[in-house]
Parts: structure tokens; sequence; C-alpha cells
């Protein structure tokens, strides 16, 4: 597509600090302005009096653009999925989300065999210019409002994966997705949201982002070094990438210097920043949310394995949760959680 | 609403072609010459082509597992389906889609969803981009009786009810979700019952009369295009073959079968206007002579084409 040519990632500066959310609400407004085709679906998104989306995202799009493109749906996920899918199918460019991405589970069968497939099945005929939000991540809600999911989704040929740590990214990301004319699914962390007043989520951590006031896009496939080093590569993603960071500084405090890469898209993946990265440093950690067992990072160190091996000065570490459901009790979702010290263990193993 | 002699003329050789096109499919499977698995729908023709012949050049079909009728109905050309279930490059979806998905966007009918009731909120979604792009179109969306008790029926039905979408959802129901006979697996008597639960219009109609389809779904049309929503059409019919290739169909009595085959559609257009004078011995002659021409050309260009290459299986994938 020629547009994604003219795509320029600029530099973070003269911006406004604002919140992931209020980056979200300003990526669906300037592509709604910009595209009439951009329509929004999904549960309490646009209810006058209401809040917005779970989260806060969608909160006064309604005003500007009217009922008849910021959908409220019924509870109704397989249906807003699958409505999306049609409506993109047809020529629109519909942004679905669900409350928790956990309820994606409801809409598998329309995002993995309708969604993901319906361009190769059809011979490269059809596009489906779709992109489904769901929040991710654990915060004290129990079992079934946690869930990182990216590893399921990233299993699927024919679904991009987003998973933006800040504002700037999350808005220069959601815009492109938005533009894409591939199904893309877009986590956010409901720890990064920001989000304030009565949707203020308890534990969040305050991620202020600069974003600039001209328009941005960021391409997918390319990861950000977003601290630089010699000792070890730390690669994550979403709420992680704040995690690795923390723990960086711990390290650069006893001597050891890490890089850290967040992937910003997993589907398609920045291969070449990571195996440059590891070609230096000659270690890897991987830190993520999800639950060990064919979380997004077994794949990771199968393909450093594969490719760096030559460079490797020590073993493929992953730091991520335990394979286990999410726990409600803060004392043990804390425990579950991969946490800045258990980042500091794993890489002072490895030294 | 009267029918010109063009239009049923019309209907009744879609209908053989749907019929002869799945009896020479059946023929070239059993001869080892098309891959996978096949869905029949002898029997059903007049149910896919009263649908299909009530419908304008720029509306849109979904299908099923069971496409080949739909496809064959809505005017797709039959040497793309052909070449499609032969598994070749110049099928309608370049041999990535296989008898279950065959179809064409660009010729009115979504690639088959062979996931049951998949392909129910695809439709309503589809209607959706009509509504609001003002278009002045209308979408068909077929499912079999099974489908009816999936939650994407009434996920999708229900959205599309709350908001007028144009849609009609056809309900081919012809008794069996593969083995299974649906009044073992449905409390109410007719699945047009289920339309109230949705606050729309539902009507079971004899889906083995080609001209009763015709006007349901003319009528149903007329509403959808009006923005007056969606309606549930139940057509009840039967197929006259197995489930797949594989099934014999010893769940099903042979008085039953033999019941259904006295109410088979073509045969019925027949003796109606061979009585009536429409049709005569010698123009049945011709249109099945040019309906075997049509299907041959299709085989032969099947035949004749190229497979795709292996690593073609790795594109389009994605858009870029």
């Amino acid at each position: 597509m020629s547009s994604m040519n003219e795509m320029v990632s600029r530099p973070e500066k003269e911006g406004r600090k604002i919140t992931l959310v209020e980056a979200l609400r300003e990526a669906l407004q300037e592509e709604m302005r910009r595209d009439e085709r951009v329509i929004l679906l999904g549960e309490d998104i646009g209810v006058s009096g209401g809040f917005g989306g779970a989260f806060t995202v969608t909160l006064g799009l309604a005003e500007e653009f009217g009922h008849h493109r910021v959908i409220d749906t019924p509870i109704t996920e397989a249906g807003i999925a699958g409505v999306a899918t049609g409506a993109a199918l047809g020529g629109l460019r519909p942004v679905a989300d669900v409350q928790y991405g956990d309820f994606l589970f409801l809409a598998m069968d329309q995002l993995a065999n309708h969604a993901a497939k319906l361009r190769y099945m059809s011979g490269g005929k059809l596009r489906v210019p779709l992109v489904m939000r769901a929040p991710v991540g654990a915060t004290t809600r129990g079992a079934q409002h946690a869930q990182s999911l990216e590893a399921f989704f990233m299993h699927v040929p024919g679904l991009k994966v987003a998973c933006p740590s800040n504002p700037y990214d999350a808005k220069g990301l959601l815009k492109t997705a938005i533009r894409l004319d591939d199904p893309v699914i877009f986590f956010e962390h409901k720890l990064l949201y920001g989000s304030k007043g009565s949707r203020k989520e308890a534990g969040g951590i305050e991620v202020f982002g600069t974003v600039p006031q001209e328009e941005y896009l960021i391409p997918f496939g390319e990861a950000k070094v977003v601290r630089s080093g010699q000792a070890v590569t730390l690669v994550a993603n979403l709420l992680m990438v704040h995690r690795a960071m923390q723990a960086a500084k711990n390290l650069a405090a006893a001597g050891i210097e890490a890089e850290v890469i967040d992937v910003r898209t997993l589907v398609p993946f920045d291969w070449s920043t990571l195996f440059e990265s590891v070609s230096k440093t000659g270690k890897l950690v991987i830190v993520e949310e999800d639950n060990l067992t064919g979380g997004w990072g077994a794949e990771v160190a199968a393909r450093t394995a594969d490719r760096c091996i030559g460079y490797l000065q020590a073993p493929i570490r992953r730091v991520a949760a335990p394979d286990t459901p999410v726990p409600f009790a803060p004392i043990m979702e804390n425990f579950y959680v991969p946490s800045v010290e258990r980042i500091v263990t794993a890489v002072t193993d490895l030294m | 609403m009267n029918l010109t002699p063009e239009k049923k003329l019309a209907m009744y050789r879609s209908m053989v072609l749907c019929r002869m096109f799945e009896e020479q499919v059946n023929s070239l499977f059993l001869q080892g010459k098309l891959p996978g698995t096949i869905h029949q729908a002898q029997g059903q023709e007049a149910s896919a082509v009263g649908v299909c012949q009530a419908l304008e050049e720029h509306d849109m079909i979904t299908s099923t597992h069971r496409p080949h009728e739909h496809a064959v109905a809505r005017g797709i050309p039959v040497k793309y389906l052909m070449a499609e279930l032969f598994a070749k490059k110049t099928g309608c979806c370049g041999g990535k889609g296989g008898s279950m998905h065959i179809g064409d966007a660009a010729l009115g009918m979504l690639p088959a969803i062979a996931i049951v009731g998949g392909g129910i909120p695809l439709a309503a979604g589809y209607a959706l981009s009509f509504q609001y792009l003002k278009k002045p179109n209308i979408v068909a969306c077929f499912f079999g009786d099974g489908a009816s008790n999936i939650g994407s029926f009434h996920e999708a039905i229900n959205m599309a009810a709350i908001w007028d979408l144009p849609v009609v959802f056809v309900c081919e129901n012809n008794k069996y979700g593969a083995s299974t006979a649906i009044d073992q697996v449905m409390k109410v008597k007719r699945v047009s019952d289920r339309a109230a639960a949705y606050g729309i219009p539902g009507q079971t109609i004899d889906g083995n009369e080609v001209e009763i389809v015709y006007r349901a779904m003319r009528e149903a049309a007329a509403r959808a295009r009006e923005g007056k929503g969606p309606t549930l059409l139940e057509l009840e019919t039967y197929r006259l073959v197995g489930h797949s290739r594989s099934d014999p169909g010893h769940y099903r009595s042979k008085e039953e079968v033999a019941e259904w085959k006295k109410r088979d559609p073509i045969a019925r257009f027949e003796a109606t206007y061979l009585t009536e004078g429409l049709l005569t011995d010698d123009l049945i002659r011709t249109i099945r002579l040019s309906v075997e021409q049509e299907l041959n050309e299709a085989v032969a260009f099947a035949e004749a084409s190229p497979a795709p290459l292996p690593e073609e299986c790795l594109t389009d994938v994605f858009n870029e």
C-alpha cells in the first residue's frame, strides 16, 4: 500500500503529555475524521451518559461522530467480531472492541476461522480491514478478566498483533492498524491506560507519554530499542516493558548494562532488531506476562536459538507467569505476574 | 406478481444447471478426479434458484459447506467453480478454497463459510456496510436447519433485527444436520418460529417449489431494501443424496426418501409446465443439451488449466 511508504516514525519531541487512553482516543478521532468508512463497534462505547467503553477510550466520540458511527452493540462478542468482519468485507473499516480480552474466546471462531482466513480462502481477492481492540493484563479481577492472550492470536496466520507499551506507540500503531487492509488484534494493558476518575485502575502505573501535535504513524514490524546496553538483551511487550526498564536500572546500579527491546508488534515481528541485539550482547532474557508454556516468548527463544546460536554465551531465559489461571488475591497476583526482582534475578543468574 | 415466461424458463434452466453440475461433480469425484470431499445438494435446487433469481446484480449471498448450487444459481460461471473443485489455479479461489469455500465476492457471493452458522454474522455485517454506505442492496444469507441451534445464529439475527439491516436469513431446512434429525434437536416445530424471539417476520414455505420461493424472497428482499429489516425465511426441502460423499444415508427411511423424490423441484416444474404448455419435450431436451455442453466445456477448461505452484501456498495470507 502506497500510504505505508509515506509513514514516518517521528521522534518524541515537543509534544503533550497524555495518557494511553487519550492517545488511543486521539487515534480513533483522527482516523474517523479522515475516513468516513471508519466505524466503531462495541459494548457501552457510545451510550449517552455512559462511560465510553470499559476504560473510557471512546468517551465523547459518539457526540462528535454520531451513533451510526459509534455503534453500541448488545453483549454479543461473536456477533461483534462477525459483524465487524462482514462490514470490513463490505468496504468499511471497523474498529471493534471487547471490554476484556478474555472475552475474545467468545469471538474466536469469527476471528480465527473467518477474519484471518477469508483473504486466503478467496485466493487473495478479499480484504479484511478490521481492528479488534482488547484490554489484557492481571489487575486483581481474578481469572476471567486478566489473561494475556497475545500468543493465541500470534499463532493464527492472517492476523496481525500489536501490543504497545506507551501512549506514543499506541497512537501511531492504532492509526496504522486502522489503515491496514489486514485484520489486527490490538492489545492494550489495563495498568497502562492511565484512566482517570471513577474508571481509574488501582495499581495502574503513571504512563504519561509525549505525543506530538502533528500526525504520525508507526509501521508494524519495527521493534524499538528503548535502552542500549552491552551485557544482556531484555525483550518485552506491554506492561513488561516497564518492568524490564526498571530491572535494567537496578542492574545498572550493579554494573550490568542491559539492552531493552520493546517488540511493539508481535505479528509481524522485527526479528532483525532482536537478532542484532543478541549478536551484540550474547544473552537473552524474554519477559512476558503470559503463561510460560506456549507463550510468545517460546517462539522468540526458539528462533533466537536457531539464528544466534553462535553468539549466545548463556542459555536463553524466560520470565513469564506460571502455568496457572490468574489468581485474585493481590498477594498471589503479585507473585504470579513477573516482577522487577524476577527479571533482575534471571539476568544475574546468567552473569 | 406474474412471472414472465422468460423468467420461468431462466429459473428452470438454472435449476437444471445446478442439478447437472452436482451430478457431473459426483461422477468426477467417483472417477477420482477431485481431491477432498464434497457436500452435494441434489433436490434443493428450487431454494437456491428461487432465492438467487430474486436478487439484484450487486446484492450479496453467503453460503455454507454445501455451496455448489448456491454458486451456480448465483451465476458464477461454472468453469471457475469446476476449476476450483479440480484444485486449479484458474478456480474462483485460485485453488486455495476448494469445494467448501467456492464463491467470488465480485460476482455476488462471498467465499462459502464451512463452519456451521459462521456465515450468519458475516452476512449481517455485510448488510451493515450496505446500510451505512446507503447502497440499495441486500444480503441473502443461506444456512441449514442445523445452524439455527448455534449461538452465532442468535447473535447475528438479533443484531440485524435491532438495526433493521438489509438481510434475508434463508434457512434451507432439509430435515437433517448431517445424520441428526432436526426434530430431535429443536423443541419448536419450525425454524421460522424463532423469528418471534427477534421481533422479525418468520415464514415457512415449500422450498421445493421454485416460484413460491421466488415470490417469498422478492417480498422479504423488498422489505429489507425499504429499510424495514430482516426476515427469517424457512424453506422446507430435502437433499436426495447423502450428507457428504461417504454417507449412504441409512438414518433415513426408504419411504421418506421416496416421498421426497415425488417432490423433486425439477420434476414438479416440468410436470406443471408440460401441462400448461410453457415446456415441451423438445424444449427440455434442448435446454439439457445446452447445459450439458456448458458443463463439458467447464470440465475441459478445468482439466486443461494449470495447477497452482506448491509454493503459492505461501501467498495471500496478508495484503501487505
